[in-house]
């Protein structure tokens, strides 16, 4: 298992705060933690924990206000092509055809190369027949297609996804998460990917991070010890999910 | 990360909460660039012995004799006196008749070449018209002033009936609205903030006609004083004395209408900072 | 009764039309300045002796005499000429000030509040400062139409730059994109729709202050003939056949910026900003206004 990888991202009491109107709001509460090489793991918490915050810093996006995160031991400070963060659908560039959005960067390679890689990663996310199409005649799924291939074509060592699958329908929510697998078992990359969605997290994730509410803390790590493809029906699937119901704090009937 | 020093320019803002300009930031920036401007300005008039370009002293020295002689008051007077008269004409006539033409889509189609034909001719060549219409006098400034501000206010009352979503309509019909009520109750306020926007810019543009109006057809005003005070005498410091004061009232006007816009009975509908 | 507020989409107002009223959704637009026609015909001709103003055919008698003596030329150039040379200064100036008045937050910061003071200064009133730097003639005319021009522009750029989405921008940096390349590769393609919007608002401004300028400052142009018409020989008739004509060069200019802004290449941005009458919303300030000199 990935346990024994070596670890990719390390997060040293990371805490942050914002300073509005004069008053500090604490976002974000010493976190420690360790992502190995070729992990799935998501941070889990309800809305307005930080996890989103903490994803930034991760990316360099953000600077903490104490603490530290470095990756294969160099510190983080700035955004970098090795580490993709793949935002909502909306981060795909509308004004670049869905070829050239894949191919954004990657620009400095040689044509044929770069031809190929960008025909690989549409192939790769499903998107055959639509390479001249522009965003705005996608649907949300596939513009969510078109940005994590474009962040796959770079061949980053680590993807950051921030609630990749939020603004789509429940159903290509579910079909979405498949590919996510699909792809992330093909390309073996190190995955972080936040979620507010206590289901999304247990069928994705190797490890669920578990925030509290703000300011955000680390409640618990939840190893998921499921072989993928996991059967959301089985007993295991369930006790896991309903531990992290019950961290969290919330019934199981509604 | 706070390390590092920070040659990065200035990035647009992480999520809002990440820095709040503080009052000083924004009062202080502007306010530095115009001293040091102004001390350019002045470095400038004494390095080229200029005997004509006036220094910013002389400006504020000039200033002060308009106020003086009591010219100052009454000059921005009568401006303001115009653009209150044409612009609240336009204001009366243009709202109802971008709301007429906002829900009767046959009548705009109709009216809309009319409107696109009139309004790339500057109201100043409506100057020899209005003076056959009006004779040499305040009327006929005061006409260019409401021509100037009829068409911005229409267009944007227009586009702000046409834009209300048929949703709101729908509902308001849903709950039993007669057609006067569904007006006043849904249809206005939900076009109130664009309709707003048009009142803002048909003011600006108000204020830019009355002054240029005043250096061709009356002889009172602060746009008299720009032309009057380079033409009997070359008084270049009162010039540009008008000058900051007709962009200061200019300004003021802008931000008059912004603070309207602010009320929150229509703050909604724009992104209120 | 009119009918309800649409919000239909020109395919289902297609699809509604029957040939009749194909037919007479086309004349309308028509009718509309066909019925000003005949109402200004009607008001003058019931005027009696002493009227001044002309009436439509007289007008149009105008516009050939002007055609025949070579002066419709003469004047419509003119004015186009200025026009396209102060509109260039103000684009070459004012869409790179915008820019980097966008970009760096605290240079918008320090220099916008001076452009607020600065913009409601009608062109005109900076006549007498142009003729004491450049003399009458063109040259002054110009720099009028360039300082009416380079507000706008100079406050679109910025207004653009500061509505480019932070995801976009946070994306590209993500991929290794620094300075001029992120202006180059990301910033100037989102900002260009609305930029064009601008640069179409502000050509309207160009149009309008060269010819309150001509009123002044010049001896040719339509702005002069209306005015110089009027001076010579109570010519109302020409007067009008200006205005005319200037409406008519507007809407052309109006139209061939339109242009620009469909081209195939851009479309992908004017979804909603396609018939935009008013600049899009400033990001900070609810609407943006734009204001229209004389």
């Amino acid at each position: 298992m990935t346990k024994n990888a070596p670890v990719k991202v390390r997060v040293r009491g990371l805490s942050k705060a914002f300073h509005t109107n004069g008053h500090e709001v604490r976002v974000l509460e010493d976190i420690d933690l360790d992502v190995h090489d070729g992990e799935l793991v998501c941070i889990l918490g309800p809305s307005g924990c930080g996890k989103s915050t903490l994803l930034n810093i991760v990316g360099g996006f953000l600077s903490a206000s104490s603490g530290e995160v470095t990756i294969d031991g160099a510190p983080v400070r700035d955004p970098d092509p090795r580490r993709i963060f793949v935002f909502q659908e909306r981060g795909v560039f509308p004004w670049l055809t869905v070829e050239g959005n894949i191919g954004f960067g990657i620009s400095g390679l040689a044509p044929a190369e770069k031809a190929a890689r960008i025909a690989h990663y549409v192939r790769l996310v499903g998107l055959e027949g639509f390479e001249n199409a522009y965003p705005q005649e996608l649907s949300g799924g596939m513009k969510q297609r078109v940005e994590v291939a474009r962040a796959l074509a770079v061949n980053p060592d680590v993807l950051y996804l921030d609630e990749p699958f939020g603004a789509l329908d429940s159903i290509t929510r579910l079909v979405m998460r498949g590919e996510l697998l699909r792809i992330w078992e093909a390309e073996k990359k190190t995955i972080l990917f936040v979620t507010h969605d206590i289901d999304e997290s247990v069928q994705l994730a190797d490890r669920v991070v578990v925030l509290s509410a703000r300011p955000g803390s680390i409640r618990r790590i939840v190893d998921i010890d499921l072989p993928h493809p996991r059967d959301l029906s089985s007993p295991r699937y369930l006790a896991l999910r309903d531990s992290i119901l019950e961290e969290i704090g919330l019934a199981h009937k509604v | 990360m706070s390390t590092t020093p920070d040659t990065r320019p200035d990035v647009p803002d992480p999520p809002p909460e990440e820095k709040r300009r503080s009052w000083a930031e924004t009062l202080l920036l502007p306010t530095l660039t115009a001293a040091a401007l102004v001390a350019v300005w002045h470095a400038a008039v004494v390095l080229s012995h200029t005997d004509v370009f006036p220094s910013p002293a002389a400006v504020v020295r000039g200033l002060g004799e308009l106020a003086r002689k009591g010219v100052l008051l009454s000059y921005v007077g009568d401006s303001l006196a115009r653009v209150a008269a044409g612009y609240t004409l336009a204001l009366v006539l243009g709202i109802p008749v971008g709301i007429a033409l906002g829900w009767y889509s046959a009548a705009a189609r109709a009216i809309n070449p009319v409107i696109q034909f009139l309004r790339p001719i500057s109201p100043l060549a409506w100057i020899p018209v209005a003076i056959v219409l009006f004779g040499v006098n305040n009327a006929a400034a005061i006409f260019l002033i409401f021509l100037a501000s009829f068409f911005p206010i229409v267009v944007a009352t227009m586009n702000g009936v046409r834009n209300v979503p048929a949703m709101y309509v729908h509902a308001g019909r849903n709950f039993g609205l007669s057609t006067p009520a569904l007006f006043s109750r849904v249809i206005f306020p939900a076009a109130l903030p664009r309709v707003l926007s048009g009142l803002r810019v048909a003011l600006g543009v108000a204020w830019l006609v009355v002054v240029a109006a005043e250096m061709i057809a009356v002889n009172s005003g602060l746009g008299y004083l720009v032309i009057d005070s380079r033409n009997a005498g070359k008084r270049y410091d009162l010039v540009i004395a008008a000058m900051l004061l007709i962009g200061i009232i200019g300004l003021l006007l802008n931000l008059l209408v912004g603070q309207v816009e602010r009320l929150r009975a229509v703050r909604w509908g724009f992104h209120v900072r | 009764m009119g009918r309800p507020v649409r919000t239909d989409s020109p395919s289902s107002e297609g699809r509604r039309a029957r040939p009749g009223r194909a037919l007479a959704r086309r004349l309308l637009p028509l009718s509309g300045i066909a019925v000003l026609i005949l109402l200004w015909d009607v008001a003058l001709s019931t005027a009696g002796g002493h009227r001044l103003l002309p009436r439509p055919f007289e007008v149009v008698r105008a516009i050939g005499e002007l055609t025949q003596k070579g002066f419709l030329v003469k004047h419509v150039v003119a004015s186009l000429f200025r026009v396209t040379w102060g509109y260039l200064a103000a684009v070459a100036v004012g869409v790179p000030l915008g820019i980097v008045l966008g970009w760096y937050r605290r240079g918008g910061m320090a220099v916008a509040p001076l452009l607020e003071i600065l913009r409601p200064i009608s062109p005109l009133a900076w006549i007498p400062l142009a003729i004491l730097w450049f003399g009458v003639g063109d040259v002054s005319a110009v720099f009028i139409i360039f300082l009416g021009s380079l507000f706008p522009i100079t406050l679109t750029a910025m207004n653009a730059v500061r509505g480019v989405e932070l995801v976009h921008v946070n994306a590209a940096r993500n991929f290794g994109l620094r300075g001029p390349a992120l202006l180059r590769r990301v910033i100037y393609p989102a900002i260009l729709p609305q930029l064009l919007v601008g640069l179409r608002l502000a050509l309207g401004i160009a149009w309008l202050v060269v010819v309150a300028a001509e009123m002044i400052a010049v001896s040719s142009g339509l702005g002069f003939l209306i005015i110089d018409a009027r001076n010579a020989g109570n010519r109302y008739d020409l007067v009008v056949a200006g205005m005319v004509l200037i409406g008519a060069i507007g809407i052309a200019l109006d139209a061939l910026m339109r242009g620009l802004e469909r081209s195939k290449a851009l479309a992908w941005g004017y979804t909603a900003i396609a018939s935009a009458e008013e600049p899009p919303p400033d990001p900070g300030r609810g609407a943006a206004p734009a204001p229209a000199a004389p």
